[in-house]
């Protein structure tokens, strides 16, 4: 068997650490070793952004980065999105705006969308959909999931959201 | 009690039928807390890898798993030969052929299933399955279908050679699968040799793939002990694989339990049953331990499920101004190596005689040729009944390129052959009876939403423009479907008529629990089934679940395809109602000492007629029902199932329009707009019809624009992967406008038609019939699809038009 590396991370704000060898990617590590299967896998390649976490404020596709490249940081799965029982403005409008329909692209979606807002708390249309072109939905057609981006960021800057 | 206000206000609590309510299913998934298969983790369950072919066709000449096996993790390695003792190393398959489980010998097709490598983990798993060493003789392949029935063509299916047919007619080459005809030949010839004008045009329909986000898979758990099967798997249609497994491996169906789960889009691509899911299920039966099993995209895209690949002839005769009068479709049909096609046992070339569209044309005649070459098994329904977008694809641009013909508009073509209202029923020259239907309305209401004339006057300025940098395109579709499959005298798979179910109990409180023999994917089942009956019953919506997907829990169903949860599972859920309905004014009838003749119904209650004061809620029945307080006879308890047998398809249609700005120098196609009106009878939900309808015009856009499974001469895939493969981003995606007409299903107890393929369907047509219509002033009369950047171009430097 490969060599085996000690990995912690912060995860969804809990200290967290693994064994894993070099090769393992963070997704496989996420959902198969720590439970966290809200991040999908939908092509291994990049393209599709059902596996994107926020990595240490920034999204990234857990499909092609390396756990051992994580030791250290801090990640952000669409678990950690709901704070002390109350769902995240994102996820509130997604559900309002019919956001989503089978909700395979829905976890990386949202925690996606979780970053472009603190990145631009006020996108334009045009913003929005640069913005989660990282992200395929083969359902709604985006045109939903941009209405729930613009709601949640109303809300939003009508009453900010403690940082998750 | 009785006041309008009151019965308003009790109506908005049921938040029945009609209303947009929020959907039930989205607070697991927002929590990112959905079981997909992958999600189910069992102990002790080992991983799956799948060895494929490099060729597309070859002999194996040897298989050596030894390298594999002494690789850290593995614990065996599955080929043919190893379920070949359990006899299951073929199976049949939904198209009346046999497909080879793992390969038998030879492969037929690149990436055919070889073996199946099972180890601890899925790393360990794709070490092996990199290790298993396959020595090939490749042999002659055929790519195009217009070469496979060559004298001299190679025979892809040595298995069945000497078979005179497979399900479907007489053969009559051995890579010759089935010919299909439907309607009268000589009458619509005479049409065509007594016409004063005939268009003729070959139209294309690429394969292409439906491409779910979620790829297939399954975990399949055999308990020694109890020999009960147990499988987790991507499927539409539980039932119907729960039969198919119950036939391959001679397990009682009462022992196997097929569970749906939650699933990441299907559209159409988790109808079948794959060697994959196979495969893992042998190894489970032999090892006793759960086997996951779980494609990768390029899997995904390159082997399970690919559609359409229907190469058309249309042709049209009619009057000089434009009447059809006579209509001759044909295909040529590319199957792939097996014919694992999914069609119902009698309709080998799917719903295709639907061709007729939206139009009364008095002669017809449609004939399909099923042939094998070296490509991947499928030929499923990508988010459309069977064939029925092949059959609208042509419909719609033909009717274009006989107006260009005729020198007629192209809204004014469509209105001079649409089937009037005052006709329907309709019965059309293929025998399909076209429920009911307002097509006018529909596209005149769309016309002067866009200011259609208006357009044509944007578009003539701009023709006549030297210094334009763009040309402009109006694109019209004005489709029927025809959905909801299917009345089980016309609609069987495997011998089992397609019906569907539905069981609903409730509870002494009031709670609802209902199952159904469908499968969402997506569709919103939770909430929409929920609403149906908390209108029929006068229950809350809130409280009434609605299961599918497991097989121990759920009454038979043929499954969610071909838009028929609605037409078909719909109905049953009303009809389940109404005998609980039924049961329930007889026991209100008892309770307030009146004959049943004497209530009415309002919303959530039986009422006295004339005293209103005296009413039962549905409520309260429901605690009668469970005590003695019912009639002398009476079972107590308020439970029912209904399995519906729909006495006709239904026939959604809409009218829609697009337009498109083709830059002349670079080929991109901008859509600057896009209206889209559909009719699907009753609505249940506004909201959820919506955003099925954002959906499927959003992947008819990636069909008409660019998705395209091409292959090089030897058979290689160029573009399985999302790197190659179109699936529009958020950036590229179009808005849309959506509009709608109800004109309720006459045969259907709600009157709803079914809506999700529509956009599909109808969008793939109107895209490419606005981007011909840029050309249409240079005479050009069609371009196949896909319209990309690249081929657009291609025709702007073929006509000249890209000079500056």
């Amino acid at each position: 068997m490969a060599n085996m590396h000690d990995v912690s991370f912060k995860l969804n704000g809990k200290n967290t650490s693994v064994k894993v060898e070099a090769r393992e990617l963070l997704i496989y590590t996420l959902r198969e070793k720590l439970a966290h299967t809200g991040p999908h896998i939908g092509c291994e390649t990049s393209h599709c952004g059902a596996c994107t976490v926020d990595l240490d404020g920034m999204s990234v596709k857990s499909c092609t980065v390396l756990t051992v490249q994580c030791d250290g940081s801090e990640l952000l799965t669409v678990e950690g999105l709901e704070q002390g029982g109350v769902l995240h403005a994102i996820q509130q409008a997604f559900h309002e705006e019919h956001g989503l329909q089978c909700g395979y692209c829905t976890p990386g979606m949202l925690t996606r969308a979780y970053r472009l807002l603190k990145e631009n708390p006020n996108p334009s249309e045009q913003e929005i959909r640069y913005g989660i072109a990282g992200n395929l939905c083969r359902c709604t057609g985006y045109q939903n999931i941009v209405k729930a981006v613009q709601s949640a960021a109303k809300k939003l800057a009508a009453a900010p959201a403690t940082a998750a | 009690m009785g006041d309008l206000s009151d019965v308003k206000e009790r109506e908005d609590k049921l938040q029945g039928m009609g209303t947009s309510l929020l959907r039930k299913e989205d607070a697991k998934f927002i929590r990112g807390q959905g079981t997909y298969v992958d999600d189910i983790k069992l102990p002790g369950m080992l991983f799956g890898a799948v060895v494929r072919s490099p060729y597309a066709h070859a002999r194996i000449k040897s298989i050596n798993k030894a390298k594999a096996l002494a690789s850290p993790g593995v614990v065996a390695v599955l080929t043919a030969d190893d379920l070949k003792p359990v006899n299951l190393h073929w199976m049949p398959t939904l198209g009346g052929d046999v497909q080879a489980v793992l390969a038998d010998k030879k492969v037929c097709f690149q990436m055919q299933e070889v073996a199946m490598v099972l180890a601890s983990d899925r790393y360990a798993a794709y070490d092996g399955a990199a290790l298993v060493e396959v020595d090939y003789e490749e042999l002659p392949v055929i790519v195009d279908p217009k070469k496979a029935m060559a004298k001299d063509a190679v025979i892809i299916r040595e298995d069945i050679a000497d078979k005179k047919e497979v399900g479907h007619g007489p053969r009559t080459h051995p890579n010759h699968i089935f010919t299909w005809e439907a309607g009268d030949k000589a009458a619509a010839d005479a049409a065509f040799a007594k016409a004063e004008v005939t268009v003729r045009e070959e139209i294309l329909n690429p394969r292409v793939h439906p491409c779910p986000l979620e790829t297939c898979g399954c975990v399949a758990s055999f308990n020694k002990a109890t020999g009960y099967l147990t499988v987790y798997m991507t499927t539409q249609a539980p039932h119907i694989v729960r039969t198919v497994l119950a036939m391959l491996s001679g397990i009682a169906e009462s022992k196997i339990r097929v569970v749906g789960g939650d699933i990441g889009g299907g559209f159409g691509n988790k109808v079948p049953v794959y060697p994959g899911y196979v495969v893992a299920i042998v190894a489970s039966i032999v090892t006793g331990l759960p086997i996951k099993w779980i494609e990768s995209r390029i899997d995904n895209i390159s082997t399970t499920g690919f559609a359409r690949d229907y190469h058309c002839v249309g042709e049209l005769a009619a009057t000089k101004d434009g009447v059809v009068k006579g209509l001759r479709f044909t295909a040529l049909a590319d199957h792939g190596a097996f014919n694992s096609h999914v069609s119902a046992t009698k309709l080998p070339a799917g719903l295709f005689s639907i061709c007729t569209g939206s139009y009364a044309i008095p002669n017809a005649y449609a004939r399909v040729d099923a042939v094998y070459t070296n490509k991947a098994p499928g030929g499923v329904a990508y988010r459309c009944s069977l064939r029925v977008t092949e059959a609208v694809y042509l419909i719609e641009r033909m009717m274009d390129v006989l107006a260009l013909k005729v020198g007629v508009d192209k809204a004014e073509i469509r209105r001079r052959n649409f089937v009037k209202s005052e006709q329907f029923p309709y019965t059309t020259s293929f025998g399909w009876t076209l429920d009911s239907g307002a097509y006018h309305n529909a596209l005149e209401k769309v016309l002067k939403a866009v200011d259609y004339d208006g357009l044509r006057r944007e578009q003539a300025a701009r023709r006549a423009d030297p210094k334009a940098t763009s040309l402009m395109g109006i694109g019209i579709a004005t489709f029927t479907e025809i959905v909801g499959a299917g009345p089980t005298k016309v609609c069987d798979i495997l011998g089992i008529g397609l019906f569907d179910s539905c069981e609903i109990r409730v509870h002494p409180t009031g709670g609802v629990i209902a199952r159904l023999g469908t499968m969402t994917q997506g569709q919103g089942h939770s909430t929409t089934y929920a609403q149906i009956i908390a209108t029929e019953l006068g229950l809350p919506a809130s409280d009434i679940v609605v299961e599918e997907g497991d097989t121990d829990k759920a009454p038979y169903g043929a499954g969610t395809w071909g838009s028929r949860s609605t037409p078909v599972s719909g109905a049953a859920t009303a009809q389940a109602s109404r005998k609980i309905k039924d049961k329930a004014k007889k026991i209100a009838a008892h309770a307030l000492e009146v004959s049943e003749g004497d209530l009415e119904w309002e919303i959530d209650r039986f009422k006295v007629k004339g005293n209103p004061t005296r009413a039962k809620t549905m409520k309260e029945i429901c605690m009668i029902s469970h005590t003695s307080n019912i009639p002398a006879g009476m079972e107590q308890g308020l439970n029912a199932v209904a399995y519906y047998d729909p006495p006709n398809m239904t026939f959604p249609f809409g009218a829609y329009l697009c337009v498109v700005d083709v830059d002349k120098f670079t080929g991109e196609v901008n859509v600057r707009r896009f209206y889209a009106l559909d009719d699907c009878g009753t609505r249940i939900n506004p909201m959820i019809i919506e955003g099925q309808i954002h959906g499927g015009l959003t992947e008819a856009f990636a069909v008409a624009m660019g998705q395209q499974i091409p292959f090089d001469e030897n058979g290689n895939h160029v573009g399985n992967s999302l790197m190659d493969y179109f699936l529009p981003t958020a950036m590229e995606t179009p808005k849309w406008e959506t509009d709608h007409t109800v004109t309720p299903c006459p045969h259907h107890p709600i009157g709803a038609k079914g809506v999700a393929e529509s956009p599909h369907v109808g969008g793939i047509p109107c895209f490419s019939n606005a981007v011909i219509d840029a050309f249409s002033h240079l005479g050009v009369t069609h371009m196949d699809m896909p319209h990309t950047a690249y081929r657009v171009w291609q025709t702007l430097g073929k006509l000249g038009v890209n000079q500056r």
